[in-house]
């Protein structure tokens, strides 16, 4: 990891706002603001996703980096600057139930990692669905928290299957990392076990790996 | 030797001495089955303690289990500090949007009285009919969840987060209302007949904030709270890692840690040692699937990393059982302990 990565994620690590301030002031006297988001940031946050994962960082600092990063993204590459266009419609919601955490932490690195996204918040399956085929969206990301939300996507998938509309499923969640095989029982097209796994997932499916 | 058979209430107080009981003690956190087995709704069978007594009585007569649980569910304390909760069909209930919408309620914010809480009282009803039904012989769970953890409910995750990182004035304010309210409930749930209390603490574990800030917030926290909480303690992390704070956790003066599928059981135990008991860590959500053979097998690959010695009680990883587990996989990991659950038994590597 370059050493501006590494300052940058420890600057993130010990949630300090001005230090990734300073770091990234540093970086844009001589680099674009997209290579700060593809070279910097995500790097930082797919390492600390990555962390997360093996047990050698905590949730609170996976969110509190995420919510610096969006701060600095917006503010380095807000959605005028025409860098975020030309990406798939993405759209993100959280099923059923009031703990956004999850759904926030995704957004903020899908954000940073320079999609623009629509946030439904929180949402019922069937007004989901309604939305979805509306936005005419390509990209759905479904965080949920509880089992019988997670078992919801089931009646999400086959919904926008039955009303024609071509869409990729990814979905995340505590009920998903615990249950490795869920997600391909509810239907879904991929699951993300930390934000930096969603950016990968969207990534690859912005490459051409879409449902058609 | 076989030893002699031990009451659920023996067998468990024997292990968490670390002595070795007659076989590992088990207890299955059913919170939803009992409303299956009642043929009811979970909004109808969680609306009295009446139901809940029955579903514990025929749970535990059907799996054998060794606790009785007076748990109804986590956010009947929100209900009790006016907060609104979600039922579902097929799930645990949830709580609904925080009640706490401005950081700045904290300075006003009072805690329940027990007393004027109905909900509670149904609890209390029902703790007070176990206990008696139980004369003794098998323990009586109670419930309370830790004033550092129910901010998640009270205010929803991403504003508590902030709030502990970024409003410390505020933070200490909330925490000395919810220990008020904590150490009355907790000991409310004692004087009523419960054995212990489990201390559902998930905001504490490494996987959702690091040590160093641990010791700064949750853990202080747990340390006053329990010093005044007059009956055993176990703490639970529901789902979360416990491993990298083990003594921490034993400092708080808790006798027992309920740990997650994510950890290894025998080096947790290992962890642990004679400090305190580990209560877990069979997958909830994974039991959906298993067959009878996957469980005897899970079962026995649990008892064999952490049963030795005794300190252990085999249980579910998130302190509640998911609806969605059959009947057929409750009963063979009661078969399961029973076929290999019975001491002595080997240390782990003989």
């Amino acid at each position: 990891m370059a050493d501006t990565t590494r300052k940058f994620k420890n600057a993130l690590l010990s949630s300090d706002p001005d230090a990734a301030d300073a770091i990234s002031e540093e970086y844009l006297a001589s680099k674009t603001a997209l290579d700060f988001a593809e070279e910097v940031v995500v790097k930082a946050l797919d390492e600390i996703g990555d962390g997360w994962q093996k047990g050698e960082y905590a949730l609170s600092q996976v969110y509190m980096s995420g919510r610096i990063c969006e701060d600095l993204i917006d503010k380095v590459l807000p959605d005028e600057s025409g860098l975020r266009k030309g990406k798939p419609k993405i759209a993100l919601a959280l099923l059923n139930d009031y703990h956004a955490l999850g759904k926030r932490i995704v957004y903020a690195v899908l954000r940073a990692g320079g999609f623009q996204l629509i946030d439904y918040g929180r949402v019922e399956a069937e007004d989901l669905v309604t939305r979805v085929i509306e936005d005419k969206v390509e990209i759905l990301l479904i965080s949920v928290l509880m089992l019988s939300s997670a078992l919801q996507v089931k009646e999400i998938v086959s919904n926008l299957k039955n009303a024609g509309h071509k869409v990729n499923i990814v979905v995340g969640g505590a009920p998903f990392r615990l249950d490795r095989k869920l997600w391909q029982e509810v239907g879904a097209d991929a699951v993300g076990y930390t934000a930096a796994d969603a950016l990968h997932i969207v990534h690859s499916l912005e490459g051409g790996n879409r449902n058609d | 030797m076989t030893k002699s058979k031990m009451t659920s209430m023996q067998r468990v107080l024997t292990t968490l001495d670390h002595q070795e009981p007659d076989r590992v003690p088990f207890f299955l956190l059913l919170t939803m089955h009992g409303a299956k087995e009642l043929g009811m709704g979970l909004k109808e069978y969680f609306s009295k303690a009446e139901n809940v007594i029955e579903g514990q009585e025929r749970l535990q007569n059907k799996y054998g289990h060794d606790c009785y649980l007076g748990f109804f569910f986590a956010p009947i304390e929100i209900q009790a500090w006016g907060g609104e909760v979600v039922f579902y069909d097929n799930g645990p209930v949830n709580s609904g949007e925080p009640f706490i919408k401005n950081i700045k309620q904290i300075n006003t914010l009072e805690p329940p009285v027990i007393s004027d809480s109905p909900v509670l009282q149904e609890v209390l009803k029902t703790i007070r009919f176990l206990h008696e039904k139980a004369a003794g012989e098998v323990p009586v769970l109670g419930v309370a969840l830790s004033p550092f953890s129910v901010p998640v409910m009270q205010l929803g995750f991403e504003a508590y987060l902030e709030l502990i990182y970024n409003e410390p004035e505020l933070f200490d304010r909330l925490m000395a209302v919810n220990e008020h309210f904590c150490i009355e409930w907790a000991n409310a749930q004692l004087a009523a007949g419960a054995t212990a209390i489990c201390y559902f603490d998930p905001v504490s574990s490494p996987t959702i904030i690091p040590r160093e800030l641990y010791l700064k917030t949750g853990f202080q926290v747990a340390s006053r709270a329990i010093a005044k909480i007059k009956g055993p303690i176990a703490t639970h992390m529901a789902s979360g890692r416990a491993l990298p704070i083990i003594d921490d956790l034993a400092k708080t003066g808790t006798g027992a840690v309920g740990v997650s599928a994510d950890e290894d059981l025998g080096i947790l135990k290992q962890a642990c040692c004679d400090k305190i008991s580990v209560i877990g860590n069979l997958n909830g959500l994974e039991m959906i699937h298993w067959s009878r053979e996957e469980a005897a097998r899970t079962v026995k690959n649990a008892i064999d990393a952490a049963a030795a010695g005794g300190g252990f009680i085999l249980s579910d990883n998130h302190g509640e059982i998911p609806y969605q587990v059959p009947d057929e996989v409750l009963l063979a990991i009661s078969d399961a302990v029973r076929a290999y659950g019975y001491y002595p038994q080997r240390l782990a590597g003989e």
